[in-house]
């Protein structure tokens, strides 16, 4: 039995080759954290592998209120204190007596634990944790929250999970998950003045409808990615929820970097952290940033996107300028652009809440607080508010609302008759003027112009 | 559920695409004890769901159940209220995972616009059959895979942790 001596050598040639191959097929961005994650040479879409996990994020309605039970019951603590980051948003500013007592709770469990990354009441998790440094190139990080593909926009694999999920990680460190694969989403050209993130987000769940994710990753790539800054990434990634994607990534280049260093997290070698070239992708869509209009989702779902004409001149009780998805430091700038000299009609109530204390006091010595305020703006607390609908001055009955948030949900933002139409910042401080769904690009003619 | 009722019967309610974690467990009621959450289930779609729903009976739908936060008491107010298995065309991930953690079974069936309110229906999630005895219809489901049937049939993930952990035997406390 066996071979001919004189074929060993070929043989032996064709294994060689085979294994390096192997180890060097090409691979997404997401297998290779993945892959490291759980401590083998490759993972391929479909697998079933447990992961380490770098850091788990939780907040004050998923995490504390809802995994210290379990973790008692299971008579153990967590893993790793200083891997855990604890953000109190969802009941800011906890003016009612439930919500005082779940950030009472979140407090006292954080000492508890010695939970040294406890942010208390300092904005929107998704934005606190890169304002702070948490999120680098290449990490595994799991959040209890749906919008943790946030993340993404620092080259981190970074997908949300429910609150017993996250107990299991807080007690072992680790989480399974069955490996995706990757949707590449090619930009290419610039956006116009006018037009943001929020609007690419939007043109994609019209176009790929809230399924088209498939719980898979979503990459956004090409030479449009150059021309968009930080938060707007943030912004693409943290749609990719709506997309019923797993997670969104973009790979780190210098604006990432630069980034980072801001934040005191610099160091990593994006170049490590990148997918390769002929890398295997479930599916690609191309998009031209140049062609693309104000886009406006109407009730109740982000996937019912689409140009900003089919809505115009529709009434609005209340314009809304809030949440992870719509209230960066950016976002501001975008409705202060449009804002500068206007006033709000007087029939539409114009509220803002900056997605962190530190945007809030960015936008103070900017100005840009001073020229949303003369426009009739309401500040509201740095936190998740009337988006996620758990707490403040929820939509009443019929209330109609255009908002810079990420869903638009029946009855998520108050009284299950009232009706939200999402938008880009530019579109709702637009139509908060004319008290109308209105294009922000007849605004800009008008800057333009003075 | 324990081991030996692996194939299960219930009514179906049917709702249809798109039924998201917001209708399911509505943000307003979220800070309340989840069983007043649950009276509140679905109410924006059918008022009359939390109060009629009955043990065992089965939720129907269509595309993207369970779609948007990640707050699993969408799935937790579902298994309060006694129901046995969800069956969509598509489930939205996170619910998907939070079901099973929680011990609620998260079926994929392509056909899910087949079953009718009302109706009577018999669930083999590993077979990955569904069975509508009165139109004589059998259904094909995706197998549900061996090691999250096992988590749900012990009650979820909290029970399957409490025997690594402790060595304990696995109890059904859901």
């Amino acid at each position: 039995m066996g071979f001919p001596h004189r074929e060993y050598p070929a043989m032996l040639s064709s294994l060689q080759c085979f294994f390096r191959m192997n180890l060097t097929l090409p691979r997404t961005l997401a297998e290779k954290i993945i892959a490291r994650a759980a401590n083998l040479d490759r993972v391929k879409s479909g697998d079933i592998v447990t992961c380490q996990v770098d850091l788990a994020m939780m907040h004050d309605s998923g995490g504390p209120r809802r995994v210290a039970p379990i973790l008692k019951r299971l008579g153990v603590g967590v893993w790793n204190p200083d891997k855990v980051v604890l953000v109190s948003d969802h009941y800011v500013p906890g003016d009612d007596d439930n919500a005082k007592s779940i950030l009472q709770l979140t407090r006292d469990w954080a000492h508890a634990n010695a939970i040294k990354n406890f942010h208390d009441m300092k904005g929107i998790c998704h934005v606190v944790l890169p304002e702070h440094g948490h999120l680098k190139p290449g990490m595994f990080v799991v959040g209890g929250d749906s919008h943790s593909p946030t993340g993404g926009a620092f080259g981190c694999f970074m997908f949300g999970i429910g609150a017993t999920d996250l107990a299991g990680v807080l007690v072992t460190g680790e989480t399974w998950i069955k490996v995706p694969a990757t949707i590449r989403i090619n930009l290419s050209g610039k956006l116009r003045n006018g037009i943001s993130a929020k609007d690419i987000n939007l043109a994609l769940c019209r176009k790929l409808g809230m399924g088209g994710g498939k719980y898979q990753v979503i990459e956004f790539a090409g030479s449009g990615i150059e021309n968009l800054d930080i938060e707007e990434r943030m912004t693409l990634c943290n749609m990719t929820a709506e997309l019923g994607a797993m997670t969104g990534i973009i790979a780190p280049d210098t604006v990432t970097e630069q980034y980072l260093e801001s934040v005191g997290a610099g160091g990593t070698n994006s170049a490590d952290w990148q997918s390769d070239p002929d890398a295997n992708y479930l599916e690609q869509h191309d998009l031209d940033l140049s062609d693309l209009a104000p886009q406006v989702a109407a009730p109740h779902s982000p996937a019912n996107a689409g140009p900003v004409e089919a809505h115009v001149d529709t009434p609005l009780d209340r314009a809304y300028i809030g949440a992870c998805t719509g209230a960066k430091l950016g976002d501001l700038h975008m409705a202060a652009t449009i804002l500068k000299g206007q006033t709000a009609a007087p029939n539409v109530r114009l509220m803002v809440a900056p997605a962190s204390v530190k945007i809030l006091a960015d936008a103070k010595a900017d100005g840009t607080f001073d020229i949303l305020t003369a426009a009739g703006a309401e500040f509201l607390a740095s936190g998740c508010g009337i988006c996620a609908g758990y707490i403040g001055d929820l939509l009443g009955e019929n209330e109609v609302c255009i908002s810079s948030t990420a869903r638009n949900f029946q009855g998520r933002m108050g009284a299950s008759s009232s009706k939200v139409y999402l938008a880009s910042p530019y579109t709702v401080a637009a139509s908060a003027i004319r008290g109308r769904v209105t294009d922000p690009r007849g605004f800009l003619e008008r800057v333009a112009h003075d | 559920m324990t081991d030996d009722q692996k194939i299960f019967s219930g009514r179906a309610w049917v709702f249809g695409d798109g039924i998201n974690t917001d209708v399911l467990a509505p943000g307003r009621y979220m800070a309340a004890p989840i069983k007043e959450l649950a009276g509140h289930c679905l109410e924006a779609l059918d008022p009359t769901f939390a109060a009629n729903v009955q043990p065992g009976d089965l939720v129907i739908a269509g595309e993207d159940f369970g779609v948007g936060s990640s707050r699993e008491q969408a799935a937790e107010v579902l298994k309060l209220l006694g129901i046995g298995a969800v069956i969509a065309k598509s489930f939205g991930g996170i619910f998907f995972r939070n079901a099973f953690n929680l011990g609620l079974l998260a079926i994929v069936c392509e056909q899910s616009a087949t079953i009718e309110a009302g109706s009577k229906v018999h669930v083999d999630p590993a077979a990955g059959q569904i069975c509508i005895p009165d139109k004589n219809i059998i259904l094909t489901s995706e197998p549900v895979p061996d090691f999250l049937l096992e988590m749900a049939n012990r009650g979820g993930l909290v029970a399957q942790l409490e025997t690594r952990l402790l060595g304990k035997a696995g109890k059904n406390d859901q």
